[in-house]
């Protein structure tokens, strides 16, 4: 005889629109029990191929129209055809309300798991995060997303297809540079957004007018002509740099660059959390699921189904794996975090050497803490304990190509500990992911060339790659461009040079 | 407070279809290229579906700065099962130092082939843009819906726009007739009896009034009776039927001798997946039939005719001649549509050119629909092309046919055909 359990939320696999509303109602309660604070959010419900879309778009509801993204689309497309990918279960977008999608195909236990992944985890992560709080403006994303697609849209018709085709190509390609890494952007607002549009666009005409207006005097004294120099700081922001100072480009397309820009930056942060913002929902999920487990609200098999898709997120393959492909940013988040309440619950007395200050203490504040004022880099730093470097058996590999072998720098013992962490929260660092390449200088007496230089770090050259990317540089400035580098012997030498003259006609 | 939850699923589909076709737009230069070779791959009666295209993955890579290899490298992996501190290693081959870097990865990679899968709609777009195909062709071509939709009486269910009103109003007084009857007939007694009592002196009022109660109660009730009822509503009906369509067959005539060279077969058989996406358009059911020749002619399938060489002379009229036997044998005129379809270079017995000609205005042209001569060739035109140019001048609307360089030339040979079907 089986005697149903009348606590269970729902019976069965397949999912209906109550049983996912009577799960959510439930996740919502135990995630308040736990003090999640988080956006309002709103589930929807998507087919595969639509999945597929949004994954073109990056996850967006709308975004403006270009190739690349077809390009992606196709790419997606035919991996998943083929089989050599699955979609993704989930994808939610950082906006309030905040919308996860939920795809048709999944059981209802995943449905389940995905509402307290993403409507929960990743929910709380964007409202409570300092980098998404700061650079992010969760409220209007979509709106100026609607308003950076019809705005494209206009350009187009009014300049044709290929002109702002070949524009955005050229923001595209400067968009891993083109991001503010310390400054706080505004936020964003459709109707602010519209009208400072037109303002922004006759003012700013006005101001680039202005730096060209005086002719050189070539009678000045050369010294102090090139004492004002320009930018006066080195810009590291070149689209920043592009769209404020480019001397001929029409409003429309300061516009457009701007519209990159902004939206590059908004998915900055994203790129800057991914092994606490993954770890962080799977472990809201993990344990979320876990306390209606407890509750007697789930049945075994909604468990065993869900341990199996969870534990195959988490998996770490080892270096020497086939599988291997980098440390897998939902296990290491994700041990990370439950390193943490553990070191809270029940502290060793290592980690009490290692952790004076969280070791013993409440693990929610702890958490809120952490959540809110970290990122990857900083987190590693802070809270990897050497714990969790034995479990991960983690090494560090430097390869100097002045040598003819790797070396094993550091591994998972007590000498190796601090160093080891520092070298893993450095590769969370993108800041040297990302070359660093800044706005010299404009030689505004002579050419109008513009000056860019690279500060390698460790002797990492630029990949081939900056030779197409220059040309793009070349065409938004409208004059020559040059690309600098440090010489072992510390002075500067071109690599890279445009010329570019284009003329305005008439 | 319950969450919202929206179902999308019926919401607008391929939101990626302008980005898709942007890509496809913006190098279709060398997804040309690859359909070039695909049509090469490809039977002629297979242009019923998409394609899979592979494009060089240098030419659509989207370059930003990156950090090349080079320098010096930190990376931390997982599971140490064998180093200490200060062992050395070899460096793994294919630079595998830098795995770990994940999308950072330098340029090297991204540069194999881009393959995706272009869509019946898009491989045909391209096919027809290489044929310039007047647009009006091109629709017609690839139209997919195949259907009539013509007048089928009356239902009792559809849209307001559709009633008739005829016959809607014709039902409702039929039913008003129908469910009046009884009571109407009942009516005239009852009055019929009022009258009698009505016309007796000594009156009984008691049974005067019951049955004036009665009749208003009738009247009541006739009254009652709706003037129109869902119950009449008739609409026009229409139904979809497919459009008459019968069976045809098509005869691939090719010249195999030494002197056709792949490139020129190549060229044919464009020539004849043109006329077989014709054909598929407007008949139910398609034969064709490929005949070979030199200086014999034989029926061979598909794969053979495209691909085996073969070497000789030339003889023309032995195609022609098994062509008209095997019309005699198999495809009798009275059920069959006839195509013909010939692709040579021109070269041909000096003898046999007028004996071609006799067959095909004797033998041939008579059965068919349309016949339709390439010479793919820049030579100057031998005997076979000034025979036949006799036979274009007499058999006008019947007989085209033209030289070819390329494959944007073959359309003019269909000119006529597809202008008969369009008009």
């Amino acid at each position: 005889m089986r005697k149903k359990s009348p606590r269970l939320i729902a019976e069965g696999s397949d999912w209906t629109i109550e049983a996912i509303a009577k799960y959510d109602a439930e996740i919502g309660r135990v995630a308040k029990a736990y003090g999640l604070d988080t956006y309002r959010h709103q589930l929807e419900i998507i087919t595969a191929e639509q999945m597929m879309d949004a994954y073109a778009a990056i996850g967006m509801p709308v975004y403006y129209h270009h190739w690349s993204f077809g390009k992606h689309f196709l790419e997606t497309e035919n991996r998943y055809k083929r089989g050599h990918m699955g979609l993704a279960y989930e994808i939610v977008i950082n906006s309030d309300p905040c919308i996860a999608y939920l795809m048709e195909e999944n059981t209802l236990t995943m449905q389940a798991l995905v509402i307290a992944h993403a409507a929960y985890g990743h929910n709380s992560f964007f409202k409570g995060n300092h980098l998404f709080k700061q650079w992010t403006s969760a409220d209007a994303i979509v709106d100026y997303l609607v308003f950076a697609r019809n705005y494209i849209a206009e350009c187009e018709e009014r300049h044709g297809q290929d002109a702002v085709e070949e524009l955005i190509d050229a923001c595209h390609a400067l968009s891993n540079v083109g991001v503010d890494r310390y400054k706080r952007s505004p936020p964003l607002s459709l109707a602010r957004e519209k009208e400072r549009q037109r303002e922004r666009e006759t003012y700013l005409q006005s101001q680039i007018n202005d730096l060209w207006r005086t002719l050189p005097k070539h009678q000045a004294d050369p010294a102090a002509a090139r004492e004002r120099r320009f930018p006066e700081e080195p810009e590291e922001n070149l689209l920043y740099f592009i769209e404020k100072h480019a001397p001929l480009l029409e409003p429309w397309q300061r516009e457009i660059v701007r519209i990159v820009r902004k939206i590059g930056q908004y998915f900055y942060p994203q790129r800057q959390t991914q092994v606490m913002n993954e770890g962080w929902a799977t472990f809201w999920h993990y344990t979320l699921l876990h306390t209606l487990y407890d509750e007697g609200k789930v049945s075994d098999g909604f468990m065993m189904e869900f341990l199996h898709s969870h534990t195959n997120v988490v998996y770490q393959p080892p270096y020497n794996s086939n599988w291997y492909s980098g440390i897998n940013p939902y296990a290491l988040g994700f041990a990370m975090w439950r390193d943490i309440r553990r070191i809270c619950e029940a502290p060793t007395d290592e980690d009490r050497h290692w952790f004076p200050e969280i070791a013993g203490s409440d693990w929610r504040e702890t958490f809120t803490f952490a959540m809110h004022n970290f990122k990857d880099e900083s987190f590693v730093a802070q809270y990897l304990s050497p714990r969790l470097m034995r479990e991960f058996r983690f090494f560090a590999i430097r390869d100097d190509d002045y040598k003819p072998r790797l070396e094993v720098d550091a591994i998972h013992d007590e000498p190796g500990y601090r160093e080891l962490r520092r070298k893993l929260a450095e590769q969370y660092n993108l800041g040297s992911a990302d070359p660093n390449i800044q706005v010299w200088d404009v030689d505004l007496q002579g050419d109008r060339s513009l000056t860019l230089r690279y500060f390698s770090h460790q002797r990492r050259p630029l990949a081939a790659s900056q030779e197409a990317v220059l040309d793009h540089v070349a065409r938004l400035w409208g004059f020559a461009v040059r690309l600098e580098q440090p010489t072992p012997t510390g002075e500067w030498q071109v690599i890279a040079e445009r010329k570019y003259e284009r003329r305005k006609i008439g | 407070m319950t969450v919202r939850i929206i179902d999308r699923r019926l919401d607008s589909r391929n939101k990626s279809s302008i980005n898709r076709s942007r890509f496809i737009h913006r190098f279709k230069g060398q997804i040309r290229k690859a359909v070039a070779d695909a049509i090469a791959h490809r039977g002629i009666r297979d242009l019923q579906n998409g394609e899979k295209i592979g494009i060089p993955g240098k030419d659509i890579s989207e370059p930003q700065f990156r950090i090349g290899r080079g320098g010096v490298r930190d990376v931390v992996h997982p599971g140490n099962d064998r180093f200490h501190r200060g062992d050395e290693v070899e460096r793994p081959l294919g630079g595998g130092a830098g795995q770990g870097k994940g999308k950072a990865s330098p340029d090297g990679e991204g540069m194999d082939e881009f393959v995706f899968t272009l869509t019946r709609d898009e491989f045909l777009d391209i096919f027809f843009d290489e044929l310039a195909l007047p647009n009006l062709v091109k629709r017609q071509l690839a139209r997919i819906d195949d259907y009539k939709r013509v007048r089928a009486g009356y239902t009792q269910s559809g849209v307001p726009t559709n009633i008739n009103l005829v016959r809607t109003m014709r039902g409702a007084a039929g039913r008003r007739i129908a469910v009046g009857g009884p009571y109407a007939a009942r009516l005239r007694e009852l009055q019929a009896e009022l009258d009698e009592a009505l016309k007796e002196t000594p009156g009984d009022p008691q049974e005067i009034e019951r049955l004036q109660r009665e009749i208003a109660c009738l009247r009541a009730r006739q009254e009652a009776i709706p003037f129109v009822d869902p119950f009449d509503l008739r609409y026009s009906n229409r139904i979809r039927i497919p459009q008459p369509s019968t069976q045809a067959v098509m005869f691939c005539l090719m010249d195999v001798s030494g002197s056709m060279d792949e490139a020129k077969k190549q060229m044919a058989k464009r020539f004849f997946m043109l006329l077989y996406l014709f054909l598929n358009r407007n008949y139910e059911h398609i034969e064709v039939v490929f005949i070979r020749h030199h200086t014999l002619a034989e029926e061979v399938d598909e794969d053979t005719f495209f691909h085996a060489r073969e070497t000789g002379g030339t003889i023309v009229s032995t195609a022609l001649q098994l062509m008209r036997d095997i019309i005699a044998e198999r495809y009798a005129t009275s059920a069959w549509n006839i195509y013909g379809a010939q692709a040579s270079d021109g070269d041909n017995w000096n003898d046999d050119s007028p004996l071609c000609r006799e067959l095909l205005a004797d033998a041939i042209l008579p059965k068919v629909q349309y016949f339709a001569y390439i010479e793919i060739s820049d030579s100057e035109p031998q005997n076979l092309w000034r025979e036949y140019e006799e036979l274009a001048a007499s058999h006008a609307g019947h007989f085209a046919m033209q030289r070819i360089a390329a494959a944007s030339d073959i359309y003019p040979v269909f000119r006529e055909l597809f202008r008969r079907r369009l008009a």
